[in-house]
């Protein structure tokens, strides 16, 4: 009895090795199926979703104007202190009054975790998510960023 | 000059490894398994005493990745607390997220529109499947065979493809909201998912082929790590590592949140409670998680993805609690609000840190070669044990 099973398992193993080896022989002769990227060689053809979450980035239109009303919701929104936004009062040239407006809109990209709650929190949709995603730079101070680009000012009508 | 340690010398001389004494006289030997080892999958650090090769106690000392998630919930709102949970159990990161929103919407008494329960459902069981496959291609690379790891790899890039296309990210996602989801679903979403559906079903019988029916993963495997039904409950283990024990514990099923009591699926239950118990749970789990997300993909409902909730939440003084099926186990959320904006206090239960605690009681007496098998069959993420 004990011989039998013994030459049973060793059938039995000989067989399983068998399978395995033949998924094996499979990818060998299956080249297409492997599915590796050489990945600074891809950029070109590296298309991202555009829901990508790569970076937060204040969208600007051709005449350098924002949307952003420095209304701090996505500062109270950020749940690690990423954004910071510093205020003035701008006086309207017309009418003499005060008006808030942005002076400059920090972003700390080295604690942003890319949640995506202050796209969200946005009430005028002034910053978005960007598709950039190499952000690896050899200085910490650098990825501290003003994402009000110089000269920009707040699109007329948005509130 | 390499100075020797008391145990080291004492287990040298009587090693029977080198030809002194038997194994009642050697003496314990004392090892460090991790932080960093490669098999522990993080920064699990586990002294064991062994005689010779046999494994005395196991001692898991945590606190490595300890980020005190816990308190740092306290001081964040019921909207930004959630993100930080994909950072617990990064693998299910989904569910995490699912759990706390469950219990957020329950203080808050919303009803979450169909559209959006089907999406959180799909979104789980996709991220089942992902953690699973990735649990599986490091099993194998666990017990010493290197090739499914490139396999598991290969269709969990599938399913993560899927989520950036629709969630923005890949592994913490945070794409659930008190209320419902945060976007509607990419107009791609189920044509990917039907082709990933084609493809995993062809695969998974690879699986099988190169794995599950493996005489030297099946030796390995079977009858390591004996973990017997009351042991399983009292230990406090669940997910796959109760279930292959023949404890039934599907939260899925016992306490349907969402549309799982409309799903057709079945609670994967094994009687061996060995280790090739546990790995078969999570085999044929994925297969009923195949068909939860064949049943549910061309029936999403139309409407809205996520109710109207106010700018602020507030959550009435009270206390709540929820639980979910992660991919490792139950996962319970536990909170305690004042009123306000933030929580008084929130715990987590999270499946890992009791699932770890049976890792002595499993290993005692077994083989030190044996410690990563079982390690491996447990699916331990540290970062969820040690919140
Ligand atoms: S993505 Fe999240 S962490 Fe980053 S700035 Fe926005 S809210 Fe803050
Ligand atoms: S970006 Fe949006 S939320 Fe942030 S300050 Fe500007 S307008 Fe307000």
């Amino acid at each position: 009895m004990f011989l039998v099973n013994y030459i049973k398992e060793v059938f039995g193993a000989i067989k399983s090795l068998a399978t395995g080896m033949r998924r094996t022989g499979y990818y060998f002769t299956h080249h297409k199926e492997i599915i590796t990227q050489q990945y600074p060689d891809n950029r070109d053809t590296l298309q991202l979703p555009e829901r990508f979450r790569g970076e937060v980035v204040m969208i600007h239109d051709e005449n350098n104007e924002h949307a952003c009303t420095g209304c701090t919701a996505c500062e109270l929104a950020c749940p690690n202190a990423t954004i910071k936004i510093v205020t003035k009062f701008d006086v309207d040239e017309e009418t003499g009054k005060k008006k808030k407006a942005i002076d400059t809109f920090v972003y700390h990209l080295e604690l942003c975790t890319f949640c995506n709650l202050c796209i969200e929190a946005c009430p005028t949709g002034a910053i978005k998510m960007d598709q950039t995603f190499e952000h690896s730079v050899f200085d910490r101070s650098k990825l501290t960023k003003k994402l009000n680009h110089d000269g920009s000012k707040i699109r007329a009508g948005v509130e | 000059m390499y100075r020797q340690t008391e145990i080291l010398q004492d287990a040298t001389q009587v090693s029977p490894l080198n030809g002194g004494g038997d194994l009642e006289g050697a003496g314990d030997l004392i090892i460090n398994v991790g932080p960093q080892h490669p098999s522990t999958h993080g920064v699990l650090h586990l002294v064991i005493t062994l005689n010779g090769e046999t494994i005395k106690k196991v001692e898991p000392h945590l606190g490595y990745i300890h980020r005190s998630i816990e308190k740092m919930c306290e001081s964040l709102t019921f909207r930004q607390f959630i993100y930080v949970t994909s950072k617990m159990d990064y693998l299910s990161s989904h569910i995490n997220n699912h759990g706390c929103c469950l219990c957020v919407e329950k203080g808050l008494q919303i009803e979450v529109p169909e559209r959006a329960q089907v999406i959180r459902v799909l979104m789980d069981e996709l991220t089942r499947l992902a953690s699973h496959q990735l649990w599986w291609g490091a099993l194998g690379m666990d017990v010493g065979a290197l090739t499914p790891f490139f396999h598991a790899f290969r269709e969990r890039e599938l399913i993560n493809d899927i989520f950036e296309e629709t969630c923005g990210t890949r592994l913490t996602m945070n794409y659930m909201v008190p209320g419902g989801v945060m976007a509607d679903l990419h107009p791609n979403f189920q044509r990917r998912v039907h082709e990933f559906i084609k493809q995993f079903k062809l695969k998974i019988d690879e699986y099988d082929e190169l794995l599950t029916d493996n005489i030297i993963f099946k030796n390995r495997m079977q009858g390591v790590g004996v973990l017997s039904a009351a042991d399983a409950v009292s230990y406090g283990c669940t997910g796959p590592v109760a279930r292959g024990s023949n404890v039934v514990c599907d939260i899925r099923k016992l306490y349907p949140y969402e549309v799982y009591n409309k799903l057709q699926f079945d609670e994967v239950i094994e009687t061996g409670g060995d280790c090739y118990a546990r790995y078969m749970v999570r085999m044929k789990e994925m297969r009923q998680s195949l068909s939860i997300i064949e049943q549910l993909i061309d029936q999403v409902p139309e409407g809205e993805f996520q109710a109207k909730t106010k700018a602020v939440l507030k959550l009435p003084k009270g206390e709540y609690y929820s639980r979910v099926e992660t991919a490792r186990g139950e996962f319970g959320v536990y909170i305690v609000s004042e009123g306000g904006t933030t929580p008084y206090r929130i715990k987590f239960r999270s499946p890992g840190f009791s699932n770890l605690s049976a890792l002595d009681h499993m290993a005692r007496g077994g083989k030190i070669g044996d410690l990563i098998a079982i390690m491996g069959s447990l699916d331990l993420v540290i970062p969820d044990i040690d919140r």
